[in-house]
């Protein structure tokens, strides 16, 4: 098992990739050093959000993924 | 062919594919009988210069529980009989129905007003990302400040 790290909307062409696949459990430090430095950057950003198992954190530094989750990088969003 | 059917009070979907309007907004209104008014909005793809097609993603976990929350807080607010709230996802081309929003009040301004209240909600706080295809390629659309701005008018 392990922890799937998804990029949405233009974070998809910055990774290079839709997804990741890492070793859980997974925290913010780890997450910054997984998904590279272009993207840790724009994780950094306030209107830059994560989910972790279909929820939004309020706290994405507080993230705590474990096997099997999901864990969502949601950038400002633009729809309608 | 099935007749379309309304879920009530409220009736929230993403669509893969086109949007039939007319049919919607006629299963809306019959669904909807004690109401006093119905106002509907329809979003389409602008024909904007070389914009050739737009495409709308998602994320399956949140963006249909957000859009149902945002009704469901809309319903509240301006005490509808019923609201329907539905977006399209995948490519449109210029001309395309993008989001159908319609609201039934017993008066017509909670009508208006609900409406209004939910494309400025969907515009800048749906989980939804959109990207146009242009002469050079694809192009993210960042938000517009304008959006922001209209979202702070419910505060």
């Amino acid at each position: 098992m392990t922890v799937t790290i998804l990029f949405l909307g233009p974070l998809r062409d910055l990774a290079g990739k839709q997804l990741l696949e890492v070793e859980g459990p997974l925290d913010w430090s780890g997450l910054l050093e997984a998904v590279g430095p272009d993207v840790a950057e724009q994780l950094g950003e306030q209107r830059v959000n994560v989910a972790c198992a279909g929820k939004v954190l309020s706290d994405k530094t507080r993230l705590n993924a474990e096997d099997g989750d999901e864990v969502a990088l949601l950038p400002p969003v633009s729809g309608g | 062919m099935a007749r379309l059917t309304i879920d009530t009070p409220l009736d929230v979907r993403l669509l893969d594919k086109g949007l039939s309007v007319g049919e919607a907004l006629a299963a809306f209104n019959a669904a909807n009988g004690e109401a006093g008014g119905v106002v509907s909005f329809l979003g389409k793809v602008r024909p904007d210069g070389d914009v050739r097609a737009l495409e709308l993603s998602h994320y399956e976990p949140l963006t249909l529980p957000g859009m149902r929350e945002l009704a469901e807080a809309a319903r509240d607010r301006f005490a509808l009989d019923g609201a329907l709230v539905w977006h399209r996802i995948g490519v449109m081309t210029p001309g395309e129905a993008i989001v159908l929003v319609a609201t039934a009040a017993r008066h017509r301004r909670d009508a208006f007003a609900a409406a209004d209240y939910l494309m400025d909600h969907l515009k800048s706080a749906a989980w939804l990302w959109k990207r146009e295809r242009r002469a050079d390629g694809w192009h993210w659309i960042e938000p517009r400040r304008h959006d922001h701005e209209d979202i702070a008018r419910w505060e």
